[in-house]
């Protein structure tokens, strides 16, 4: 039978993968659910429908990282799957229920009209701001912890109802904004457009506030995190990245105030690789924080085996169909008719 | 009042997965069907075909997002509600499910996307490619997930450590396990047929209201077809299944069959109501012989009953007994309605004869309760395992309060009545407003629309 571990360290790179499939969820569905966020603000009716014609053929596409996310977990971390989900349970099916109410709502709130049309929209805007706030709030109480005992969560319903968690939550809605915003950018062109930059401005200021906050509180959370920020020689070493999210700041605002069409959005691509690549810092080797590791919770190395045969046939085609309807559906919003 | 997590857990799964599975029995059929149709357009350059996909594609679109939806709340569930489950079952079950993502749920949304929306922005024949893949990736993701479901039945090909941890030792015995190509090829074949009879109602209701009658003909032929050649193939994979069942999971056939005591010789029982108290079926209608017959093709064959197993290893009878019978029924009825439509179609009445317009719309919706009915056979039949002979269900919860997953099913149900209400209310109201004709737009010679401004100024001459 397929056994790669003679080879491979498969439970580093299955690691890497789940990381990767769950950045990529963040990065794709951050920026349609940050539309959503964003949705009941915009000026006029005309900009809410352009803004939700920009992401109605990708936010599928998007939510299957998600699926690929659990799944994969499920698959390559069972015991973490297994342990954690019953602890965010209250969050993640209010998440789930998010989702519902955001995804039906593209097709639901062209094929209604007055109160129920007003509905779809809301429900739309509701659905994702509290998926976006559902999911902080789970990172949140990851990086605090969960309790365990043997190989169950040994915690109580309530345990990710914390100050910290909270604020995570609200941070995570304005990351999620920040993508939206300059997606729309992006997408749109005239007083959408312009509306999109004056927000973009806004909300990059309480991401930066957030981000700060988040990157002083952590450290306070548990000892081996703060010693491996602030511990000699890792200082140094893990200097370049506040240095580099700084930089980012810096690039995505000039980039705003020159008007730009796509630069913040990929800046905020790049703030949010930074802030991801800091939890990976802080968290590893942590699976279910902290007490198992992904080592402990890998699968059986011919499940891991197998399955990386699967990933490496068929995950370049993913992103390549992915890139190509990314293509096909590219240019500005407006022009598109898609629901009439 | 006393929560209990598992009980409640087990009807919350049920609750969503019965509301999950309406949704791609729909789109795993309209897929293959809308693939047809639009290879019919291109193929004939009849922009009757073209009508229909445009219909139904936007009614395909509607499902699927409910699908995606409440598909993803399933594949969340599984850590959720049944985290015993999933710590010992991840290393065999996890990578099928990893590769259904990495196969199917990829394929088919982004393939949708163009498919929905993608008119105008690619070739005829590329739109034609993304809803050939999409009809590809529903079936590709009901291999996977009907792999999943029937090694969780007739588990094969693992070993279990001393943990109780489940560990794969071959995978061709896991993903081929002995009920899979019995349980796939009838989930499929359920699923075209329960599209067939939906999209047939449709069009039988248009002709009985005199709307769009050449549009009509078309669906409702391409659906009779599909009743009077697949209905009986599906009859006979029915009962190759059954037979499956009874090698693999003897109890469960012995709760479909109501039969309590193990006999040479036993009787089919047509009716009764099943006592699990009083340990007989009473007020039964039986055949004599016949449920031997049916079983062992042997008059006098052994057939064993519910008492053949301890009290705690018997699946519930009522709901098992009486699905099963629902199922059959519609079943047989699809196939009389291929007939009654042969037989018509031979008088030359098949689009005109209004009993049968409204015969097929009663028959609309009987796919998804056969479908619905087929489920809760196999599923409560095998109870009390999840997995089976291996893991009861109640080993495989999570350590999670009663009340949590009371408010949880709680919602669940409040939303999906709510939200999933509202879809099928939007899909009957793209029903009521009928195909659009496309028939006045003009196509220039590699089939690309023309815009209808430049037809107004250069004239139809030029398109």
């Amino acid at each position: 039978m397929l056994d790669f571990s003679e080879l491979l360290n498969l439970p580093l790179l299955w690691g890497g993968i789940i990381a990767t499939a769950i950045f990529l969820y963040v990065l794709l569905d951050g920026f349609d659910l940050g539309v959503g966020i964003l949705f009941p603000f915009a000026p006029t009716e005309d900009c809410r429908h352009k803004m939700m014609n920009s992401v109605a053929p990708f936010w599928d596409g998007n939510e299957t990282w998600l699926v690929l996310g659990g799944g994969g977990l499920f698959a390559s971390f069972p015991l973490a799957y297994a342990i954690l989900f019953p602890a965010f349970y209250i969050p993640l099916i209010l998440m789930l229920l998010g989702l519902v109410f955001r995804g039906v709502a593209f097709e639901f709130r062209f094929k209604s009209t007055g109160a129920m049309h007003k509905f779809w929209g809301y429900s739309f805007h509701f659905g994702s701001l509290s998926a976006a706030f559902f999911q902080g709030v789970i990172l949140g109480s990851f990086v605090q912890g969960v309790k365990v005992s043997g190989r169950v969560f040994a915690g109580s319903s309530f345990d990710w109802v914390t100050p910290f968690s909270f604020m995570s939550g609200i941070a995570v809605i304005f990351g999620y904004a920040l993508l939206g915003a300059t997606w729309t950018i992006l997408k749109t062109e005239g007083h959408t457009q312009a509306w999109a930059r004056q927000v973009a401005f806004y909300v990059l200021l309480y991401v930066g506030l957030f981000m700060g906050l988040v990157s002083l509180w952590v450290p306070f959370l548990n000892e081996t995190i703060f010693d491996r920020w602030f511990s000699m020689p890792n200082i140094i070493y893990l200097s370049p990245v506040p240095l580099l999210t700084a930089f980012g700041f810096i690039g995505l605002y000039m980039s705003l105030v020159k008007q730009r069409e796509a630069a913040p959005f990929f800046f905020s691509i790049f703030l949010f690789s930074l802030g991801f690549l800091g939890l990976v810092i802080s968290l590893w080797p942590w699976v279910v924080p902290y007490s198992v590791t992904f080592r402990e919770a890998a699968a059986d190395p011919r499940s891991l085996s197998l399955m990386l045969i699967g990933v490496v046939i068929f995950l370049p085609f993913v992103l390549g169909y992915t890139a190509y309807c990314y293509y096909v559906f590219r240019g500005k919003s407006s022009e598109e008719h898609f629901y009439e | 009042m006393e929560f209990y997590p598992v009980l409640l857990s087990r009807i919350q799964f049920g609750f969503t997965i019965s509301f999950h599975i309406i949704f791609p029995s729909l789109t795993i059929g309209l897929a293959s069907w809308l693939a047809v149709v639009e290879g019919l357009w291109l193929k004939t350059g009849n922009v009757l075909y073209k009508d229909i996909y445009k219909l139904w594609v936007k009614i395909f679109a509607v499902t699927f997002g409910m699908g995606v939806v409440s598909g993803v709340v399933m594949s969340y569930q599984f850590g959720t509600n049944w985290s015993g489950f999933s710590d010992k079952m991840g290393n065999v079950l996890g990578p099928l499910l990893a590769f259904e993502v990495l196969t199917a749920f990829f394929l088919e949304a982004s393939f949708l996307g163009i498919m929905i929306f993608g008119w105008g922005r690619v070739t005829p024949r590329m739109h034609f490619a993304a809803t050939l893949t999409v009809a590809v990736g529903t079936v590709i993701s009901a291999f996977w997930i009907l792999s999943a479901n029937s090694w969780m039945q007739t588990p094969a090909g693992f070993e279990i450590s001393d943990l109780g941890i489940f560990h794969p030792l071959s995978w061709l015995e896991i993903i081929f396990n002995p009920s899979f190509p019995y349980r796939l090829m009838h989930m499929v074949t359920a699923a075209y047929l329960t599209t067939a009879f939906f999209v047939g109602g449709v069009g039988a209701w248009y002709l009985l209201k005199n709307q769009f009658v050449q549009q009509a003909r078309i669906t409702l032929g391409m659906a009779m077809l599909m009743a009077l050649f697949v209905a009986p193939v599906q009859i006979f994979l029915g009962d190759q299944h059954g037979l499956n069942t009874l090698e693999y999971q003897p109890a469960k056939i012995a709760a479909i069959e109501g039969l309590w005591e193990t006999e040479k010789g036993a009787p089919l029982i047509l009716f009764g109501w099943p006592s699990e108290m009083q340990e007989k079926t009473k007020y039964a209608i039986t055949i004599p012989k016949f449920a031997s017959l049916i079983l062992t093709h042997d008059m006098n064959g052994e057939v064993k009953g519910l008492k053949n197993w301890p009290k705690d290893e018997r699946p519930p009878v009522l709901i098992p007994f009486w699905c099963f019978r629902i199922m059959v029924g519609i079943g047989l009825l699809m196939a009389l309605t291929g007939l009654m439509a042969l037989w018509l179609y031979i008088r030359g009445t098949l689009f005109t004869k209004k009993w049968f317009q409204i015969w097929c719309i009663l028959m609309a919706p009987s796919g998804f309760i056969a479908i619905l009915s087929g489920w809760f056979v196999t599923e409560v039949g095998r109870q009390p395992y999840i997995v089976y002979g291996l893991m009861k269900t109640i080993e495989a919860a999570s350590p999670i309060l009663g009340q949590q997953v009371f408010l949880s099913l709680l919602a669940f149900i409040i939303v999906y009545f709510f939200v999933f209400g509202a879809g099928i209310y939007y899909i009957m109201s793209l029903i009521r407003k009928g195909p659009a004709s496309t028939a006045g737009d003009i196509y220039g010679s590699k089939g690309i629309k023309v815009h209808p401004s430049i037809i107004a100024i250069e004239g139809k001459s030029h398109a």
